[in-house]
């Protein structure tokens, strides 16, 4: 009997795998094709105080071996989900992580608030590593100073458990890990998107309306091990990783080098199956090593 | 029926015009698909990763196989163009909503309705299986599709669900000009327009359509294709559904939607 439950921050998951925020929506779209009860956890696309209109498409194109997005976070706004998203959400056996949006500390806090009460929600990931947006959340995630007194304040808000999500596009992820912990955040997840930019060569332009976009696939998948890594050890808090996982042997080696847990994102477009297949693909892996509890292999090498 | 993933099985592929491909590939997706529908194809290279989103041509009459004719626009597609009969192709559908045949019956003054078929380049493709469904469901229906020369791919194949007009840039068959100009110097009486081509195009028949109704099929940069991304939207009239902000998903509320809806 294999046990793949994992606990982060005091919320026991039934197994590590979960998805990428702004890649699965609320859920909804993909479960034409997966049994959401399967997944250890539902992360919902970033929602906000208000709704946000997003970017000028284009919005996304291919680059090998993955795509560039600058969605610019579009979304229905707090009370849209809180009447939508979560009742859906509330019919599956899954915990539920809502990824929250914001320009400004104001805007985290209020959304923070406004699901404190919220019994359906199970965490908080904060996201203020979003490269497509301009008005400051970036800025959130890349300044130590930043981050920590941001995370501060959204904890002082909420009881609901918080996990940072991080941005790549830093020197040294292993300080802005130790910034989100100092700042008393639960967890930390990463890596969001790399920066990155196509120019397409007949036209002369910008592939994507907003110039920039955030890469994702599996070409950063090394990278994002990498920061996995560092940011692992150099934090006592539990980490979430992602960045290019399609398989239960890319979640495994995410959690070898660190990771809780693991989130699949742009893979879900490739594979819609991508989400359950992992959750298999880890049991196969534990059942052909003789692994009898996941949490053994988390940070082992 | 719920979306899926599946493999399908090449039947034919031809060439049919200059970087034109008609791909007859058996499916399980065909027992659902409908005009103005469409299907995201998945190439063999692992570097180019996302399905590309390809318009349903036709659907055969036993509901098996699916009929793709598309445009060699780059890796992916040129890819396409070299599947051969007996191949396995993956395929992501049935995507989109698609064009509403009662709904067309319906509109207009006349008995029944004078749907107005508009075609314009690689936009074409779709409008052969709407012709098909208007046609078996009595709707008398007109097509006036547009090619830059005369290498009019289709066009026969019209001429069995409608009565056909043609427009070529270069004017060497039908009307020279535009699919408007081909209109125009015909005559063509409509109570409703159906339209899939280049956006200047669609932009003109929306302007031309008045306050008779249009349903434009849209084209964009897709990711995921089933609605969770967000990456291909339109700029909408009224608030949205899903995130209510004026920019409607293309791949789920669309590819058709009333003209007078979006903002082009």
């Amino acid at each position: 009997m294999i046990k793949t439950e994992v606990t982060i921050a005091g919320v026991t998951f039934k197994n590590p795998v979960m998805e990428g925020s702004g890649t699965f929506g609320s859920g909804m779209e993909y479960s034409e094709f997966v049994d959401l009860n399967k997944l250890g956890a539902v992360v919902t696309k970033g929602v906000a105080n208000v709704p946000w209109p997003g970017n000028p498409t284009p919005r996304v194109c291919e680059v090998y071996g993955g795509m560039l997005n600058a969605i610019g976070l579009q979304n229905p706004g707090i009370e849209v989900f809180c009447e939508r998203d979560l009742p859906f959400l509330a019919k599956y056996d899954t915990k539920v992580i809502v990824n929250v949006c914001g320009r400004s500390v104001g805007d985290y806090v209020e959304v923070a608030e406004r699901l404190s009460g919220e019994d359906r929600v199970d965490m908080l990931e904060i996201n203020v590593s979003c490269p497509n947006v301009k008005e400051g959340a970036i800025a959130f995630g890349t300044d130590r100073t930043c981050l920590e007194n941001i995370t501060r304040e959204i904890k002082a808000h909420t009881k609901k458990p918080v996990i940072m999500k991080l941005t790549p596009n830093v020197t040294n992820i292993a300080e802005m890990a130790m910034a989100a912990e100092s700042g008393g955040a639960d967890a930390i997840s990463l890596i969001n998107t790399i920066t990155g930019m196509k120019i397409d060569i007949e036209r002369r332009r910008f592939a994507l309306a907003n110039k920039t976009g955030g890469m994702s696939g599996p070409a950063i998948k090394p990278i994002a091990v990498r920061m996995v890594y560092q940011a692992s050890h150099a934090v006592k808090i539990p980490v979430i990783g992602m960045g290019g996982i399609a398989t239960g042997e890319d979640a495994i080696e995410f959690m070898m080098a660190g990771a809780s847990a693991v989130s699949v994102g742009m893979m879900n477009f490739v594979n819609p199956y991508a989400t359950v297949e992992c959750v298999k693909g880890i049991e196969d892996y534990m059942t052909r090593h003789g692994i009898e509890d996941i949490n053994e292999i988390i940070g082992c090498v | 029926m719920m979306k899926s993933k599946t493999k399908g099985t090449v039947l034919s592929q031809s060439c049919i015009a200059p970087g034109i491909y008609d791909l007859k590939i058996k499916t399980t997706l065909a027992s659902d698909a409908h005009a103005g529908q469409f299907v995201g194809v998945f190439t063999k290279d692992a570097s180019a990763l996302l399905p590309r989103p390809i318009s349903i041509c036709g659907v055969s009459d036993d509901k098996d196989s699916i009929r793709l004719v598309y445009r060699v626009a780059g890796k992916g597609t040129d890819e396409f163009s070299r599947l051969d009969e007996g191949d396995d192709v993956w395929l992501l559908g049935v995507l989109g909503n698609g064009y509403d045949i009662s709904k067309l019956a319906a509109v207009g003054n006349t008995e029944p309705a004078r749907v107005l078929l508009l075609g314009g380049g690689i936009g074409i493709p779709p409008m052969l299986e709407l012709a098909k469904e208007l046609k078996a469901a009595g709707v008398n229906a007109v097509s006036v599709m547009g090619y830059r020369d005369d290498k009019a791919f289709l066009l026969d194949e019209f001429t069995a669900y409608s009565d056909t007009y043609v427009a070529t840039e270069d004017g060497s068959l039908g009307t020279k000009g535009n699919v408007l100009d081909a209109v125009r110097e015909n005559n063509i009486a409509f109570d409703c327009i159906c339209a899939c081509g280049p956006m200047p195009m669609l932009r003109a028949i929306k302007q031309f359509a008045g306050d008779k109704p249009a349903f434009i099929s849209l084209e964009e940069r897709m990711a995921c294709g089933v609605g969770a991304c967000l990456g291909c939207v339109v700029k909408t009239k009224e608030v949205d559904h899903h995130s209510h902000v004026n920019n409607a998903r293309i791949c789920t509320d669309g590819p058709v939607f009333d003209a007078s809806e979006v903002e082009i």
